[in-house]
């Protein structure tokens, strides 16, 4: 069951990234289709990312210091690396404390 | 033949901070993968075959969650919807020297980064896109080797810290653009808010994966809707 699962997802992920690039050439035109194509990877890594990073940690109050930690860098527009760590490190020296 | 070889190397090059930023990822994907019960071969061979960081992460929970094979397909359809605009428009930029196999075997490697890096060309060619490719796939399955060694002799404290990584760095991916862009802005805050609404609301009932789905088109539509693109974005 387990490779038929790995099968469906990188079937369904390679086709989405072939099938444009190997099959069309004219330019999308239509304002709103090209509009939602740019707003959805945001709104599903803010969905992936809320409630269930709260509990990615195993202890809600850590996670939470871990994603304040991270908002705040991300708006300070620190690299995907810098705020992923500090996120950790966050949780981590909390999860000592605690 | 060495300008061929020249445009590969310079795709490497190119490829290296890539590589690297995916090293750290995908070393956090492999943790969660293993918390989700899946095996450390098993996370290899997912980065191997997948080669995309929310695609995976959403489809280890749909297997840990024993999700339908429906389920697993569709939301792999829309999250990595986003590929079909970059891949789209790569295709516009493609040299007339790209054969069909080229296309085939280059499209296999289309992530937000390397779209980012390639989209700063002119015009792409075979070798160069196959450098560009080739190391941060190796960036990348490399750090998935090591997540799922290192999770099995890391303590549990550090292991459960380290779940946090990967969200970690979708916000990172996500608030820059939510500032300047108010419809970046609104479809992550609607998204959210209907994530929050699916989890906590005591009388809905929907698996992880169709909840995603759910809260990324009804997000994603009402900013297209709301605060459609202007040209060339």
């Amino acid at each position: 069951m387990f490779f038929l699962y790995v099968l469906v997802m990188a079937i369904v992920t390679y086709l989405i990234r072939m099938l444009p690039f190997t099959l069309v050439r004219k330019k999308i035109t239509n304002i709103y289709v090209k509009s939602f194509l740019h707003y959805v990877p945001y709104a599903v890594l803010g969905a992936m990312t809320f409630p269930v990073a709260f509990y990615s940690t195993g202890n809600i109050y850590t996670a939470m210091a871990g994603l304040v930690v991270a908002l705040i860098l991300a708006f300070l527009n620190r690299s995907l690396l810098t705020v992923a760590v500090a996120s950790c490190v966050t949780a981590y020296v909390c999860g000592l404390l605690i | 033949m060495e300008n061929k070889r020249k445009l590969f190397f310079s795709g490497i090059k190119d490829g290296i901070p890539i590589a690297l930023g995916y090293l750290s990822v995908s070393f956090a994907f492999a943790i969660s993968a293993l918390k989700n019960g899946i095996s450390g071969p098993g996370a290899i061979l997912i980065s191997a075959t997948n080669l995309t960081s929310a695609g995976q992460l959403a489809g280890i929970e749909i297997i840990a969650a024993c999700g339908t094979l429906v389920e697993m397909a569709i939301t792999q359809f829309v999250i990595n919807l986003r590929y079909m605009l970059m891949s789209l428009s790569l295709s516009q930029k493609a040299d007339s020297s790209f054969t069909l196999l080229d296309r085939l075997l280059v499209s296999f490697g289309i992530t937000d980064e390397v779209f980012a890096v390639a989209s700063l060309k002119h015009r792409i060619y075979p070798p160069y896109m196959y450098g560009l490719v080739f190391t941060p796939f190796l960036g990348w399955v490399l750090g998935t080797f090591l997540g799922a060694f290192a999770g099995e002799i890391l303590p549990d404290s550090l292991k459960s810290a380290l779940g946090l990584a990967i969200y970690g760095m979708f916000i990172a991916i996500i608030i820059p653009p939510a500032r300047k862009e108010s419809g970046v802005l609104l479809s992550i805050c609607v998204a959210v808010a209907v994530s929050l609404l699916i989890y906590y609301a005591p009388f809905i009932k929907i698996t992880e994966g169709f909840s995603i789905i759910i809260c990324a088109v009804i997000g994603a539509a009402i900013a297209a809707f709301v605060k459609p693109v202007k040209e060339d974005e």
